[in-house]
């Protein structure tokens, strides 16, 4: 590793005086408007929510050893798979990458000081947390056992938990994300500095101007459709209910019009993340970066007409099945350009293997092998059989949790040792990273052969034929927990006692890394040298070797 | 294969099951082997082309043909494997005109299925070998889905709406029967089997459990004591509109639009006659909706599919 000395005339143990430390107490936190601020203080709630989810979960694996059901009542299974996937979907995965990674990165890879609307971001950050609150009050309070899904007219007329406390959670957080792809965009187009124009700029900030803007059209129905939600709960309006004349399928087309965009607020971030750590381990320019931006924003576009192939099985005209097919397979044609693309990145180059490498080509398995079961999905055929089955869980995490969840912590570990100037465990880290990949593969892949055999998702007890594929998965799920803990221990360790981690430790390219570990409060000191992005061919302005296309 | 263990296999058990299952093996093979592919390149390179060993590192400079190739390539596949799923499809949604319909009520948590000869059973599915069967279901509370996984069929089951699913069973034995759309706390007890039998076996089947009145028979048993023969009977002194012969019908309504009279209009015309007024009658039908259960329901379909257009049917209790 090629770790940079700090200016030399500064003493070694005092760096320039980083946004953390430049004003203290918990008031300059909580008031605070620096965007690597709120960074970090979102770092910390969504890894708070990420705990809870993750122990939700955990009680379902173990659950699920037994055929009848090894630890839960049949209520309390569905409050769990409900607090599972509210909170991993809102309160973990949907803010993960953009209101971490992206809150600290995305004004600094641009030049920009701060974000176009600090106190706005600030206020995003509140509106998460409140959203939070009524989440966790709702679990106090009983929990809820619709599903993540909230179906009417079950939520509407026959679930007796507390559906409106929670709707309204997931409401307030929607205006968190609303308002952070608002900001982003507005920074995206008006901070970025002279020199950086669209196509220098890293793939990162494309997947977050992409994200950006599917969470800014998007969100807005989730929002009209939890408030219709209410108004039938408590006025019987009649929109769902059809005993009253409503449309119960109404539903499913206004829920799934913002929750399958919402599978792409997830993944192009996750998309973003692996085309920045690829080419820097690589020492290599990312392949086709014209391509990578077409296929991103491609994504981002056609990912909003195919919320229908969530409803092949359920009442759906045949000619909406035929259209919603069709785009679905198109959609998968920008995805398998960016896996061709990361492959090809890697060829000529000049390859290592940090932790945020194995984390990177991690994602790209995962994230392949869930998108090509995701085409199986598409094909309404086979979604008949496979539809509301462990395939479509199987599929499903492995693109969010395979695919966003590595290419986050991948992310977490590159960008660490300039978010807190610090070094963690190399080889802890290594470790992490190939033990998460191996308990994820055990715990997830059984479930598409559940699947296949036609065990049905959501189910607290099951025939006793499948229990062989549950035990697997739940072992599986013992590993990949294991997986998750370490990094908490190693970066833990490291924050107080890792080795100081120099500007560039990674010899990488982007403006980011032109500046201090961890930054200044006002992000640079000195005026960064615009490059295009990913010029690893050529000499780069902090002096780093250039590693040119000579053996 | 017999259930249990880890090597259990699905049983091809209905005619649907075979070509599905080709199509699923043909995309699981299609997508090994382009996962595979990916990964031999990537491992490939990582060997080659890692640090400090000597290779060619030299990079082209023409990248656009490969570029489209490689969005071209997997496009065609994509389309190719679209309509292959698209022809299966096509089959899965259209029953033969001879099948034999059986109805299948859902509620939480059960599955409630009426024979057309007025045999009733619940969450098992006695079905005949060779014949296909067309089920047409609708639930009385929230949503449930229909899943035969050895018959690769699934379909949801709404309230207030008709949804059906055929299939020809070929083997006989016994196939779990699941619901796959979450419907609250026993959501994963609502199962149970369907029964394959050879023809006559089932025949006898259908002999054993008669109990005299086809569901038909017991719609016009309903149709007269709920009170709809006062209004829509041959000798009623109210004018609403003569339903012999309703089934099928071109019906013209008075927003002066036109509809067939199928399941879901006779099925709304009861529950929500304010929806749907037939041209020339004034909306003065109260509505059923609580009165009559969905099972009721079906069977007033069934008395009403029966009858000839002017002709009084042949079932006993309709005679005035």
């Amino acid at each position: 590793m090629n770790a940079t000395v700090i200016t030399p005339d500064l003493p070694e143990l005092e760096p320039p005086r980083s946004f953390y430390t430049y004003k203290s107490g918990l008031g300059s936190w909580l008031l605070t408007t620096d965007h690597k601020r709120i960074a970090i203080l979102y770092a910390v709630t969504i890894t708070l929510f990420f705990i809870m989810g993750g122990v939700a979960a955990a009680m379902m694996r173990i659950n699920l050893v037994e055929p009848q059901g090894a630890l839960l009542s049949a209520e309390t299974y569905n409050k769990t798979f409900t607090f599972h996937g509210v909170v991993m979907v809102w309160f973990f995965l949907i803010p993960s990458i953009p209101a971490t990674l992206g809150n600290f990165l995305l004004p600094i890879m641009i030049g920009a000081r701060d974000l176009a609307f600090p106190r706005l971001n600030l206020m995003s950050w509140y509106l998460f947390v409140i959203g939070g609150c009524f989440t966790i009050a709702c679990l106090l309070l009983g929990g809820v056992d619709t599903g993540w899904t909230f179906y009417t007219p079950f939520s509407t007329m026959f679930s007796n938990t507390n559906v409106i406390l929670v709707a309204v959670g997931v409401f307030v957080t929607g205006f968190s994300t609303i308002l952070t792809g608002l900001n982003f965009i507005v920074t995206t187009h008006k901070l970025r500095m002279p020199g950086m124009t669209w196509f220098k700029l890293p793939l990162f900030v494309w997947g977050m101007y992409a994200v950006s803007l599917v969470m800014v059209l998007a969100t807005p129905v989730l929002a009209m459709t939890l408030s219709l939600i209410g108004l039938e709960r408590i006025a019987q309006v009649g929109i769902f209910d059809p005993a009253l004349g409503g449309d119960p399928l109404l539903f499913q087309h206004m829920f799934w019009f913002y929750s399958h965009p919402a599978v792409y607020i997830m993944i192009l971030p996750a998309m973003g993340v692996a085309s920045e750590i690829i080419p820097c381990f690589a020492r290599r320019k990312i392949f086709g970066y014209e391509f990578m931006v077409y296929a991103l924003v491609g994504i981002s576009v056609i990912g909003f007409l195919v919320w229908g192939h969530h409803m092949f099985v359920a009442g759906m005209s045949p000619t909406a099945t035929l259209v919603f097919s069709i785009l679905s397979f198109a959609i998968a044609v920008p995805s398998a350009i960016k896996v061709f693309n990361w492959t090809a990145t890697l060829r000529r180059g000049r390859i290592t293997f940090e932790a945020p490498m194995l984390y990177a080509l991690g994602f790209v398995g995962l994230f392949m092998i869930g998108g090509m079961s995701g085409l199986m999905l598409a094909a309404p055929a086979l979604d008949i059989p496979l539809h509301a089955t462990y395939f479509v869980i199987a599929h499903f995490h492995y693109v969010m949790v395979g695919g966003t969840v590595m290419a986050y912590l991948g992310g977490i570990h590159y960008w660490w040792p300039k978010i807190t100037g610090r070094l963690y465990s190399e080889a802890w880290a290594r470790f992490a990273a190939i033990l998460m990949f191996f308990g994820f593969n055990f715990t997830f892949f059984p479930q598409y052969v559940l699947g296949y055999l036609g065990m049905p998702r959501r189910y607290h007890a099951y025939p006793p034929q499948f229990q062989t594929l549950n035990i697997l998965s739940s072992a599986g799920a013992s590993i990949l927990a294991l997986a998750y803990l370490i990094p908490v221990v190693y970066l833990g360790w490291s924050l107080f006692r890792g080795a100081r981690a120099g500007n560039n430790p990674w010899g990488a390219r982007g403006l980011e890394w032109q500046t201090t570990s961890p930054p200044p409060k006002q992000n640079f000191l000195e005026r960064p040298v615009v490059q295009k992005a990913y010029a690893y061919d050529e000499p780069s302005p902090d002096g780093q070797p250039a590693s040119g296309a000579t053996a | 294969m017999n259930a249990g263990g880890f090597w259990h296999l699905l049983p091809n058990a209905s005619t649907n099951a075979k070509p599905l299952d080709e199509l699923w093996w043909a995309m699981v093979g299609l997508c090994a082997l382009v996962a595979i592919g990916v990964f031999v390149v990537m491992f490939v390179f990582c060997i080659r082309y890692r640090k400090g060993r000597p290779a060619d590192r030299h990079l082209a400079k023409d990248t656009l043909p490969v570029e489209l190739t490689w969005t071209a390539v997997p496009f065609l596949i994509f389309m190719g494997v679209f309509v292959w799923s698209l022809t299966l499809y096509a089959r899965s949604r259209t029953p033969p005109a001879n099948a034999e319909t059986i109805y299948v009520v859902a509620k939480q948590w059960m599955w409630k299925i009426q024979h057309p000869g007025g045999q009733r059973e619940i969450n098992t599915l006695h079905v005949p070998t060779g014949v296909p069967i067309r089920l047409m279901m609708t639930s009385q509370d929230v949503i449930h889905s229909f899943f035969v996984p050895a018959f690769r069929v699934k379909q949801d089951v709404l309230p207030g709406r008709y949804t059906q699913l055929w299939f020809t069973a070929i083997e006989p034995g016994d196939y779990p029967l699941y619901c796959t759309q979450y419907c609250g706390l026993d959501h994963s007890k609502m199962g149970g089997q369907v029964i394959v039998m050879r023809p006559r076996a089932y025949a006898r089947w259908l002999d054993e459990n008669n109990t005299g009145t086809s569901l038909a028979a017991q719609g016009a048993a309903l149709f007269r004591a709920k009170g709809c023969s006062g209004c829509h009977g041959a000798n009623a002194s109210v004018h609403a509109p003569d339903l012999d012969g309703i089934y099928g019908r071109i019906v013209h309504l008075s927003d002066g639009s036109t509809v067939a009279a199928d399941d879901r209009y006779i099925h709304d015309s009861i529950m929500l006659p304010d929806k749907q007024i037939v041209a020339g009658y004034a909306p003065i039908m109260p509505s059923f909706s609580g009165e009559l259960t969905e099972s009721q329901v079906l069977a007033i379909i069934a008395y009403l599919k029966s009858t000839k257009p002017g002709a009084q049917p042949a079932h006993e209790g309709t005679k005035q």
